[in-house]
């Protein structure tokens, strides 16, 4: 990045695609130290440390960095809100739990590059004064818990992690957990709950982490992506950060696109980049089949249509199009895939995932997928329509976290773009195509 | 928390005596095993938190979790065996059956569903247990344990959709499939073969990986090396250099802002 070094920040060769997170991927064996170390590697960690801990909540409050795991949540306030002097021990968890349908974004990170997660980690726990931080993986994801577990080990060894870090008096460990199989692990309470060696289930907030999270303890949960952004932010500082992106959303962000496109992949862009230009880069529509529908950021976000192609895809630009951000996992869907038959594949997947705690969920994604099902089958009534979105209303805002809400996007949002296909099925009474075979 | 020698003094046990379950633990779980669980109770603040790796463990010597290896974590944790088993059966890669020598895990959530993994999913169960009776989820074809032998299960979004459709053997990757790459795959690995993932390390067994998730890698340092980094990751990075695209210039030494006034 040096080479093209305009103090101005506005570099005329600054491209629709912009490789922050990214920029070491094709280095080779870019997840060792060696690379990292060679590529300004935790050279953001000795500026840090000299650093008065509040000066880098502040700094991560200045950039505008919102939580990349699909709530958005400013990741500098989230930060300023554990209690400091309470003589209490603070911890840091990193939620590494990628699952959310279409959602690939952290697992080739963590593959790729899992020191730029580290260095995050320990300037996070650094800035917060936490001395124990877990980076909890998803079970499945077994080549990133290596590659991870790895990475800790040469940082330990470099000095990075122990005691009296870079003889700065910080001291901080750091434990790789691997998960087990549960999508809900993601919601972030019961990602403590199953840390703690407990099912995985959502707690009742408040208390929020920050005040009573691991082990009662304050705690910041945030998302791979999230902390993997903070050792550039400190190398570059916060303005450099928002020449990137929106005011709101500020950043660069990695997009992954999927399914029926040309070339499907991770193409780390700024926010607010819209879905025509992604499918630009992304050598558009596969077959040159028209688009029909697509995720912004997973499948707990609305679906959106060929309608939606310019859409900025920032937090506020997907909520102003009535769907969400999410995790920018675009899965995009041509026109031989049938809406109804998508959408129960996603509904069986939330009845699987329902970590039956509350009622409203764990009945409600039960029933929705019952519906779908017998509607798929050729069974169904136009009432169904009726009774799915009944259900729906009985699930949004009436559950315990947010995967009830989650479960409920897919089918109110294809209804209201699709309702016909819906009811098409119900009066043919024919079972429908499954998904198209490529 | 120390070693137990009876297993008859721990919680639970004052239900119905399972004395097949008290003699199997201590048979079962060797000396290493013991010290593998200390080890891994010693990474935490809290010692319940090792529960998770713990099941792992006693997986990785079992293929599964059965009865005794949920007795052995209960001891190891100070905990009921009812309080392991709730946790046990929450998480879908605890197996309540022996497994296979190897799993097979196909991702039949929508997108790769789209793309064909349904299908995959189908012609494997017919491969493996006939057309008249396919096999079925979390089913084994051949005596569970012995070389050769599949678990198969369909799974949700395995988050490689870049690869759509994707499968796993053991947690590592094997991309973009077909019905016929993925009979191949499974044919080979009754075959005894373990034929390299697209992502992932050299292929061992679903017992070893268990003791991998526990977060054992000695002996295995090279497995990190094991390719990650498909086209399909790299694609936006490619663009990016073919085209000769950056993201701004960081300043060369960017200010960080003062210690903020006490609030």
């Amino acid at each position: 990045m040096n080479a093209t070094n305009g103090a101005d920040g506005r570099d005329a060769r600054v491209g629709p695609v912009t490789p922050v997170l990214t920029k070491r991927w094709m280095s080779p064996r870019s997840w060792t130290l060696k690379t990292y170390e060679q590529l300004e590697g935790y050279t953001a960690l000795r500026k840090a440390l000299r650093a008065h801990p509040d000066q880098l909540i502040q700094l991560v409050k200045d950039s505008g960095l919102r939580g990349r795991g699909g709530a958005g949540f400013p990741a500098g306030m989230k930060w300023g809100f554990i209690p400091q002097n309470d003589g209490k021990p603070h911890y840091l968890v990193i939620n590494a739990d990628e699952g959310e349908p279409g959602t690939c974004k952290d697992v080739p990170l963590m593959m790729a590059d899992p020191h730029s997660l580290v260095e995050g980690v320990i300037i996070t726990a650094y800035a917060i004064r936490s001395h124990y931080a877990a980076i909890y993986v998803r079970g499945e994801a077994l080549h990133c818990i290596r590659r991870v577990h790895a990475a800790v080990q040469e940082a330990y060894r470099a000095g990075y992690l122990g005691k009296d870090i870079l003889g700065s008096g910080f001291d901080l460990d750091v434990v790789v957990h691997a998960g087990a199989g549960a999508y809900i692990c993601g919601e972030e309470t019961a990602l403590l709950d199953s840390l703690e060696g407990k099912r995985g289930q959502p707690r009742l907030k408040p208390p929020f982490p920050a005040t009573a999270g691991l082990y009662s303890a304050p705690t910041v949960v945030n998302n791979v992506e999230t902390i993997a952004s903070v050792p550039y932010i400190v190398n570059g500082g916060s303005g450099w950060f928002r020449t990137m992106g929106t005011e709101k959303s500020p950043g660069p962000k990695i997009y992954s696109i999927t399914g029926h496109v040309e070339r499907p992949g991770q193409y780390e862009a700024p926010l607010g980049i819209t879905l025509r230009e992604l499918l630009k880069l992304a050598g558009g529509m596969k077959d040159n089949i028209p688009l029909k529908f697509w995720t912004p950021g997973g499948s707990s976000t609305p679906l959106l249509t060929a309608e939606h192609l310019d859409v900025p895809l920032d937090f506020e630009g997907a909520a102003e199009a009535g769907s969400m951000l999410g995790t920018t996992a675009i899965q995009v869907f041509n026109e031989t895939v049938s809406v109804p038959w998508a959408v129960m594949k996603w509904t069986e997947f939330y009845e699987h995932e329902s970590c039956g705690k509350c009622t409203p969920c764990r009945e409600g994604t039960f029933w929705l997928a019952q519906v779908l099902q017998r509607m798929l089958r050729g069974e169904g009534t136009p009432e169904d329509v009726e009774t799915l979105l009944d259900v729906c209303d009985n699930i949004l805002g009436r559950s315990f976290c947010a995967l009830g809400d989650g479960a409920t996007s897919p089918i109110t949002s294809a209804i209201k773009y699709f309702r016909h296909e819906f009811l098409e099925l119900c009066e043919k009474n024919q079972p429908a195509l499954a998904g198209a075979q490529s | 928390m120390s070693e137990s020698p009876n297993e008859s003094t721990m919680g639970g046990s004052a239900h119905r005596p399972d004395a097949t379950v008290g003699t199997a633990v201590s048979a079962v779980f060797s000396s290493d095993v013991r010290t593998k669980a200390k080890q891994i109770i010693a990474r935490y603040p809290v010692a319940q938190s090792a529960l998770l790796p713990l099941l792992h463990l006693v997986q990785s010597v079992e293929g599964y979790v059965s009865q005794a290896g949920i007795e052995f974590c209960a001891e190891q944790l100070d905990l009921s065996k009812a309080e392991v088993s709730a946790v046990a059966t929450f998480y879908t890669m605890y197996k309540r059956r022996p497994c296979g020598e190897h799993l097979v895990s196909v991702c039949t959530n929508t997108l790769c569903a789209a793309l064909g993994g349904e299908k995959i999913y189908r012609t494997l169960a017919e491969h493996l247990g006939g057309e008249e009776r396919p096999l079925g989820h979390e089913e084994t074809a051949g005596e569970p344990g012995t070389p050769g032998s599949v678990t198969l299960e369909h799974v949700e979004c395995l988050a490689a959709c870049d690869f759509a459709p994707v499968l796993q053997v053991n947690y590592e990757f094997f991309d973009k499939q077909t019905p016929e790459s993925a009979v191949e795959l499974v044919k080979a690995l009754q075959r005894g073969e373990r034929p390299n993932p697209t992502r992932g390390a050299p292929l061992t067994d679903f017992k070893q990986v268990g003791l991998q998730l526990a977060g054992f890698f000695g002996g295995r340092e090279s497995d990190v090396d094991g390719p990650s980094a498909s086209p399909e990751t790299l694609r936006g990075a490619w663009l990016a250099q073919e085209q000769g695209w950056t993201a701004p210039a960081m300043p060369d030494d960017a200010p960080l802002p003062d210690v903020p006034e006490k609030k």
